[in-house]
Formats: structure tokens, sequence, C-alpha cells
């Protein structure tokens, strides 16, 4: 297939207008205006933040704040959001490319950088929501540490224990603070069996997203 | 006595960094929270665990 000069693909795309109004059908128009003004930060672009990505601009939250400082690979595909052609890009630049096609008028901020104790606080400063996508056990409590503890304001819903073949029914969320939930089983470490499985890093993700949203519906119960 | 993790433990007097230190979980994994709070870490030497407190040790795994 020949590839789509600029104008064409703009003109396959609905105005935004139209993307407004389909949204505001689906969810309401209360709801929807409570989603579009909401600011959401992902740390971490792996099968946890990119899978949370994809299901919160497609809810049409407003504006997503994506970090992350590495490049895809192909030990990511099984389960990120990611494309073959994508291989060797940053994931920030990838992800944006790919929300970009399935919800065109969301916005998107990116910072290609690993997150640290000193700049997490102006990365997220935006933020109405962060969500604590890493990968290691030591970087998920650093952040959450430093979330609850400096932004206090802010909700965080953080993930542990999602790797392996196990059940899909005991990945749950939990409430443990006012202002921090946890979803994943809490117990199943990649270190142990077959790592990651792209269903039930997807189905964490899904519990993170689903909070999120619920979050911003003022249903704050799991 | 104090309820940790749900079990109830004698282990009002000490404070967090000792009580910690009588387990096995890894400092640089764990956030806790104490009577619905997050207690700062660096706060964990001087909180002293009271009777009727509710602790709840969260530690992380890998994977994401």
């Amino acid at each position: 297939m020949r590839s789509l000069a600029l104008w064409e693909v703009v003109n396959l795309i609905p105005t935004k207008e139209a993307w407004d109004v389909a949204l505001k059908e689906r969810h309401g128009e209360e709801l929807q205006e409570k989603f579009s003004a909401a600011t959401v930060a992902i740390c971490g672009l792996g099968g946890l933040g990119s899978n949370i990505a994809v299901s919160l601009a497609r809810a049409g939250i407003g504006k997503l704040i994506l970090i992350d400082f590495d490049h895809v690979d192909i030990s990511n595909l099984h389960r990120q959001q990611y494309k073959a052609d994508q291989i060797g890009i940053y994931k920030t630049e990838a992800l944006c490319e790919n929300l970009k096609e399935v919800a065109p008028y969301v916005v998107i901020e990116t910072h290609t950088v690993r997150i640290t104790e000193d700049s997490a606080v102006e990365l997220l400063k935006d933020a109405d929501i962060i969500c604590e996508a890493f990968d290691g056990a030591e970087a998920k409590a650093m952040l959450t540490n430093l979330v609850l503890e400096v932004m206090p304001k802010k909700y965080l819903v953080a993930a542990s224990g999602m790797a392996g073949l196990g059940s899909a029914n005991t990945i749950k969320t939990r409430k443990v603070t006012n202002k921090f939930y946890l979803c994943g089983d809490e117990v199943s470490d990649v270190k142990d069996g077959i790592g990651l499985v792209s269903s039930r890093v997807m189905l964490c993700a899904a519990h993170q997203a689903h909070i999120v949203l619920r979050i911003l519906a003022e249903e704050y119960e799991v | 006595m104090v309820k940790i993790n749900g079990e109830k433990l004698d282990v009002a007097g000490k404070t967090i960094a000792e009580y910690l230190a009588t387990t096995k979980y890894d400092p640089k994994r764990i956030a806790v929270e104490r009577n619905g709070d997050i207690v700062p870490k660096a706060q964990y030497p001087d909180t002293v665990l009271e009777d009727g407190d509710s602790v709840e040790v969260v530690s992380f795994v890998g994977g994401g």
C-alpha cells in the first residue's frame, strides 16, 4: 500500500468536535468532562505503562505525561503496546505515535529520562493522578514513598505482583490509604517462574487504568 | 497490641525501624502505612508503635 500524504491522513480522521461528541455519548457529558480535564502521569512505559496509556487515551483522558528512559526492544513486544518496526526507538516516542493513531486529540507530554528522587517532583507537578508502572521493586517503592511523602495531594496507583501464568482472578485493586491504591496479586515476582505473560500484565494494567477512571468519577472505593 | 498486616503483635513501644529489623522485609522495597497515613522513611527510627495502632507494610515485588 502506498503511504498517505499528511493531508489525506488528516482528512480521514474525525474532527475534535466529532470525537468529543462520541465520547460524551459514550460516557455521559458530566463524566467525560471530568476525564477531559484530567492529567495523568505514567511512570514507566513497559507492560503496565503502555497498556495503561492505551486504556486512558481511548477513554478520553485530557492529558497524559509519559515518562521512560528506555528504547523498544524485541523482548518487549510480547506484552507491550509497540510494533515490530519500532524496535530501537525511544518508548516515549513510539507510544506517542501509537496513541495518536487511536486517540488523535489526547494531549501528550513526554520525558525521556529516568525518574529519580530529585527529578520526580518537577516531572509530576501537573499530574492529578500518578501511575507507578516500573519493573523493579526498588524503583516501585522509591516512587511510592516519594509521591505519598512529598506530594500528599496527588493520588498514586501502583502495581505489585503480576508475573507468571497464575489465575487471572488473583489480580486485585486494593486501597491502602486515601491516596494510595495498589493493583496486582502482591506476590508473583518476575524473578520466579516464567516471567511476565502478556494477558496477566494487561489485567494488572487494566486494574490501574480502571481505578484512575473511578477516582476521576469520584468513586473512591475499589 | 499492634495490628501489623492483619496480625496482632506485641510490639508496642518499639520503633518502626526496630520492628522492621526483626523481619525479613527488604527496607528498599517497602512502604509503611500507619493508621491511614504513609510513614516517611526518615521517620522509621523515631516513630514509636503504640497500643492499638494499625500498621501495614507494603512489600513490592518486581515486574511491570
